[in-house]
């Protein structure tokens, strides 16, 4: 079998087809081979850090990174040995026992299970390992959005390269060697006075947890399953796709959604963290209607519905169909501004109609 | 836009002007960002030092309002060096011997005077645009709010036309359109001028259509705007129905706009919060919002996304669409009755040339983007690609024009306004969303640090800045992103109302108002709180 350019490599034993420029990871992952990996996101480049990845390649004397390999024609990979699953589990025994914990909560982030997961997917809770954890945690800066838990870094450099290559913001970066890794900004001072922008994105390529949604993490104690809802942010016009995380009627947190057509995973400070006025206390929840007073008063709808109906016929009634004016949102939903331009077209044949685009 | 949101990183020339992209569209910037990664050029023309601006390669700090003779400096070289696309001007464009020829006046030198960017800089500018395989344009309400903001559009046009930069991946004229709905709220047929699908009001052809489709003839005379609209308050306008817009605090001119508002006998306000607006409001409607409500928008690539109801809305709150076919049931209006966004969404694409080819279960993914003119047809990413839709690209022969106020010794500071990242319009969400304030607690006037000296106020002190409209208190931050003799806020914090200055003027096509420029006086505020003398 050979696709249009005729390359293949044989996988696991079958020859399968490749295209110039992929790695070995991409080709595996494109046939399910589910090979581990904790410091890979495909929206980033391929760094080669965690070595969970390693495949044995026929004629290298050692294994080979995955993600770091490009696929050539003829190669011969396995993907899967005896050697190389113990390679691994030792591997992920020795991040646990670094690590403060292993099971941290859902909300911390989209990636944030990844680490538990492949922990147990090895049976890695061995606690064959024991000595110093590495990482400083951060519990000095006040910011109220992203979690610094070294403790439970893994120094994957998920974070620093997502804020370099996706972000381009270039906050975060790397202090130290080998075990006195940290994960840092400039001066190693509070992320507000770095060049952070607040955007969320490492917090969602984390794998561990050490990088959390601290707004998202309030509601770590209701203990309801976590729902997903896949929609459309409301702030800008670039329409970057989200699904809102809610525990019963509660919204608790914004994940970005990786296949969203517009952002393809990213979002910005609003979109990751402005959601929560929508449970504001300001909120109405009547209709109101002022009184002889000359107050705003709770009504009921019929009683909203009929004054308003009443008062705005008046005008017209009196005063032409010119006479009334709709102005309509340019944050409301296309059902919202069709139904106001209805309301003057159909309802009174006029266009008197217009929204928010030129103020 | 004229290319899709992808297309931001195929570029070799990028030319961002009036758009503050990594503060308003952050997500669309970072695909600039590797555009740049990947050996893009870019040039950034803004009279203010912007984000942007650090990642730039030609800085082009202009003038706020003097966009026009830029770009028309800008184009006198593409011409004068031969850089034209001469294929694409013949099969594709009309008016271009007499634009070739009309540019020939616009000397960079002619343009410096008047914009104040060195004439060394517009050529340089000139010349990479000219000479880019895929030029794009990006550009904001920094464009377009001006006196004469269609002027500014039609000269960017001028320059993708007369370089060919259009209708290719990677090229195109694209507006970075701001609300997350803006686009939708046009295309719905909430304007003046158009039905849904912008088909024409003025058309008897679409008079007889949607008489048919509802049962009413509607006026072939265009509707007024909303500017004209809230000049007419008690006169001609007595009755107001605005939905989810906080037009007191979002619209120049406050005073002006306050007193309209305040001179209507009736005045309806859908929101999800009593907004300023709302406040005046003879009844107020609880309308539900992000997470509670089924519905589409539709974004600045023109690309109609499901908005999807998570949880149960707020108290007795409704959607818009409910709220308003209910309200015109009880005006006594027919053919209001709907069960569901659905169905209201399933209308209009069933009346929109633009969605004709979409319906409800269509868009579950969000793929299409807008023409899509019947089932089966695959959408359109990238406009104007084999001819433009009416035909030729018309080159428009744009001529400068002063800002609605200049500067005098009266009032010798320009301001200009905007948006900053952390917050949304008047904050009416943002200021409820816990943890912004931590990174933005107040507006600040942002001021050139040697003006700060000039002036002889204060970084982090209080002044009164006054236009011909009114004054505001605010506190001064001395800072290189303003240029000397131009300060910047944003409109957001309703305890700094700087629409009460603005308003100074309107574009005559359009009725935009010019919001980006407008001239005030600084002065120090006293200890006693009384205001110095100049």
């Amino acid at each position: 079998m050979s696709d249009k350019s005729g390359l293949t490599l044989f996988l696991d034993g079958e020859e399968v087809p490749f295209t110039r420029g992929e790695s070995i990871f991409q080709v595996s992952e494109r046939h399910e081979k589910e090979i581990p990996t904790l410091c890979y996101d495909d929206r980033l480049d391929a760094f080669g850090g965690c070595r969970l990845c390693v495949v044995e390649l026929e004629g290298a004397r050692n294994p080979v990174a995955s993600c770091t390999t490009k696929a050539e024609a003829g190669m011969r990979v396995t993907t899967r040995s005896g050697k190389l699953e113990m390679h691994r589990r030792v591997l992920l025994e020795l991040v646990v026992s670094e690590n403060r914990e292993v099971d941290v909560d859902e909300l911390s982030g989209y990636a944030s299970q990844e680490m538990a997961t492949l922990v147990d997917r090895y049976e890695a809770r061995t606690g064959r390992f024991e000595g110093r954890q590495s990482g400083a945690s951060r519990p000095d800066d006040p910011n109220p959005f992203i979690l610094r838990d070294y403790d439970n870094c893994i120094s994957c450099y998920r974070c620093v390269r997502v804020c370099a290559e996706q972000e381009g913001d270039y906050a975060i970066s790397i202090m130290g060697r080998g075990f006195d890794t940290q994960i840092t900004t400039e001066f190693g001072g509070i992320l507000k006075e770095s060049a952070c922008t607040f955007c969320g994105q490492c917090i969602q390529t984390c794998p561990t947890g050490a990088l959390g949604d601290i707004k998202a993490l309030r509601h770590k104690e209701i203990e309801l399953p976590i729902e997903k809802t896949r929609s459309i942010c409301i702030y800008c016009g670039v329409g970057c796709s989200v699904d809102i995380m809610t525990k019963g009627d509660k919204i608790v947190g914004i994940l970005p959604a990786m296949d969203g057509p517009a952002n393809e995973g990213a979002l910005c400070v609003k979109g990751q963290f402005a959601f929560d006025f929508v449970h504001h206390p300001d909120r109405l929840k009547t209709p109101f209607v002022r009184d002889d007073q000359g107050e705003l008063v709770p009504a009921t709808w019929d009683d909203a519905l009929d004054k308003a109906a009443a008062g705005l016929m008046a005008a017209v009634n009196e005063h032409g169909r010119h006479s009334l004016y709709a102005i309509a949102s340019g944050r409301a939903p296309n059902e919202a501004g069709f139904m106001m331009q209805k309301l003057v077209r159909a309802g009174l044949g006029t266009s008197y109609i217009d929204n928010c685009s030129r103020a | 836009m004229s290319n899709p949101l992808r297309d931001m990183e195929k570029p070799d020339v990028i030319f961002c002007i009036g758009t503050n992209m990594t503060e308003c569209h952050p997500v669309a910037a970072t695909r600039l960002k590797k555009a740049i990664r990947n050996g893009a050029k870019m040039i950034v023309a803004d009279p203010r030092h912007i984000g942007l601006s650090d990642m730039a390669d030609i800085n082009l700090q202009l003038r706020v309002g003097s966009d026009a003779a830029l770009l028309l400096g800008m184009a006198h070289v593409i011409q004068r060096e031969g850089l034209v696309d001469a294929g694409f001007i013949a099969d594709r464009t009309a008016e271009a011997e007499a634009f070739l020829e009309h540019v020939k006046e616009f000397t960079p030198e002619w343009a410096s005077e008047i914009c104040g960017v060195d004439p060394a800089l517009i050529e340089e500018a000139a010349l990479l645009y000219g000479r880019a395989e895929r030029g794009a344009i990006y550009y904001t309400l920094g464009i377009t709010e001006h006196i004469c903001g269609v002027d500014n559009v039609q000269s960017l046009c001028n320059l993708a036309l007369m370089t060919g930069n259009i209708g290719r991946e990677g090229t195109g004229i694209n507006p970075m359109r701001g609300q997350n709905n803006i686009q939708g709220a046009g295309d719905v047929g909430a304007i003046p001028n158009n039905y849904p699908g912008f088909q024409p009001v003025t058309d008897p052809a679409n008079q007889a259509k949607f008489a048919k489709a509802w049962g009413r003839e509607v006026d072939l005379e265009l509707g007024i705007t909303k500017v004209r609209a809230l000049e007419q308050a008690g006169d001609q306008i007595r009755a107001m129905l605005i939905d989810g817009e906080n037009t007191l605090v979002t619209d120049p001119d406050r005073k002006h706009c306050e007193h309209a508002l305040k001179s209507l006998d009736f005045l309806v306000v859908c929101d999800l919060f009593l907004t300023e607006t709302a406040a005046l409001a003879d009844v107020v409607f609880p309308a539900s919002g992000f997470g509670e409500t089924d519905g589409t928008q539709t974004n600045t690539e023109r690309r109609v996304q499901r908005l999807r109801k998570a949880v149960p809305p707020a108290g007795e709150s409704k959607p818009d669409w409910w709220i308003v076919s209910q309200l015109a049931q009880r005006m006594g209006f027919k053919g209001f009755e709907y069960d569901s966004a659905k169905e209201v969404f399933n209308e209009l694409c069933s009346l929109s040339g633009t969605y004709a080819g979409l319906n409800w279960d269509r868009i579950e993914f969000g793929e299409y983007q807008w023409p899509v003119p019947e089932d089966g047809h695959p959408g359109t990413p990238r406009l104007h690609e084999d001819s433009f839709i009416n035909g030729r690209g018309i080159f428009k022969m744009i001529r400068y024009r002063d800002p609605a106020e200049t500067i005098d010794d009266d009032y010798p500071v320009w301001l200009t306004t905007g948006r900053r990242l952390e917050s949304y319009h008047s904050r009416t969400q943002t200021g409820r969303s816990s943890g912004i304030d931590y990174l933005l607690p107040e507006e600040l006037l942002e001021v050139h640090p040697d003006d700060v000296s000039a002036w002889g106020i204060r970084d982090g002190g209080w002044v009164n800045m006054s236009s011909r409209r009114g004054s505001v208190r605010i506190r001064v931050k001395a800072t290189k992103r303003s240029p000397r003799g131009t300060v910047f806020c944003s409109f957001s914090f309703n305890d700094v109302p700087v629409n009460v200055l603005t308003g100074s003027g309107y574009d005559p096509v359009t009725e935009t108002a010019e919001l980006k420029v407008c001239t005030v006086k600084i002065e120090v505020e006293t200890e006693t709180g009384g205001v110095a003398a100049d």
